[in-house]
């Protein structure tokens, strides 16, 4: 859904754009082609990676680790398998909503789900590509960091405790 | 050589996923179908971005990306840039080429943060997608907390990281 909506607005822009200035227009997309050749070996190299580690850490051996843990500890490994994996939107939250089902507390979830979409292990590469060894790091580091709190305030508010 | 010194990283991967099919076939193949999935994923949702960031590089001046996201633009900074990360489609890798667009064009630096943390964490079909999974609870909640802090998160990560560095950074956007 989202998709369409994306490619029906880049279409109209660049059908607007080619009409306003047809050479504008094709240094746009050359330039649209040189960004993403760029970037292009990243993409790649973070795609296999993505590749290995989910071949490795199925949800089931996902949920074998958030699912029977319990208290803090629990909290931090769920953190780390969200950090160091990678996994479409529509893959992970049925996976969370199953672990909850399983009996998995909603503070390690918190925990999973943040670190998931805040914290990229495996696209560090291109991360730092952009910004920088140092800056990438200290990014992911304060974005794990602040997962526990939110996974500390779901923990109470969705809960209930 | 050039293109294995670019290439290195994939390659590697590649090898490793040999070498993983070899040992043990059964997570070779399954780690080939997922690469294979994402590959889909890439060709589908990025072509579109780099277009837009084309037209963006081509189209909006300096001066008016200045004058919303640059320096002394205040809070219509930062909401524009939680908007515009919200509504991003596509994984967080696709971010940074946008972000590295956004440095060429002026935008202030805590608001190319926001933007990234915006993208990582409240895109809105992701949202919709959580609240139907997770209840209306967990995920609005999670919103909650995650607005004000990308945005802590964002201005912690601009006071540790020197004004040089800062430079060096939008310099190295220039040439991407």
């Amino acid at each position: 859904m989202s998709n369409y909506i994306l490619y029906i607005i880049t279409v109209t822009l660049l059908f607007v754009s080619y009409l306003r200035d047809k050479q504008k227009t094709n240094k746009a997309l050359m330039k649209a082609w040189k960004a993403f050749e760029n970037i292009l070996p990243e993409f790649l190299g973070v795609i296999m990676l993505v590749g290995i580690l989910l071949a490795i850490l199925n949800p089931q051996v996902i949920s074998s680790v958030i699912g029977t843990q319990s208290g803090w500890f629990g909290v931090i490994l769920s953190a780390v398998v969200g950090a160091v994996t990678l996994i479409p939107g529509f893959v992970a939250f049925p996976t969370a909503a199953m672990l909850l089902k399983n009996g998995a507390g909603y503070m390690q979830i918190g925990a999973f789900v943040s670190t998931l979409m805040m914290v990229g292990v495996v696209t560090a590469p291109v991360e730092i590509k952009y910004f920088g060894k140092r800056l990438a790091i200290v990014r992911n580091v304060l974005a794990f960091l602040f997962s526990f709190i939110v996974a500390y305030i779901i923990g109470k508010v969705a809960g209930g405790i | 050589m050039k293109f294995i010194e670019r290439y290195r990283f994939f390659l590697i991967t590649v090898v490793i996923t040999g070498i993983i099919t070899i040992i043990n076939r059964d997570i070779g193949l399954k780690a080939l179908g997922v690469a294979g999935y994402s590959f889909k994923e890439m060709a589908l949702v990025i072509p579109p971005i780099f277009v837009l960031l084309g037209l963006l590089d081509i189209w909006v001046p300096r001066e008016t990306m200045m004058k919303y996201m640059g320096e002394g633009s205040g809070i219509k900074g930062i909401v524009l840039a939680i908007i515009l990360g919200s509504a991003a489609a596509g994984p967080l890798y696709g971010a940074f080429p946008v972000a590295a667009v956004f440095m060429k064009k002026g935008v202030k630096f805590s608001n190319i943060l926001i933007f990234i943390g915006a993208w990582s964490t409240t895109k809105i079909p992701m949202f919709l997608f959580e609240l139907s999974a997770l209840g209306a609870r967990f995920a609005v909640t999670r919103l909650l907390v995650d607005i004000p802090g990308i945005i802590l998160i964002a201005y912690i990560l601009s006071s540790l990281i020197s004004k040089e560095q800062v430079m060096q950074i939008y310099q190295n956007a220039e040439s991407m």
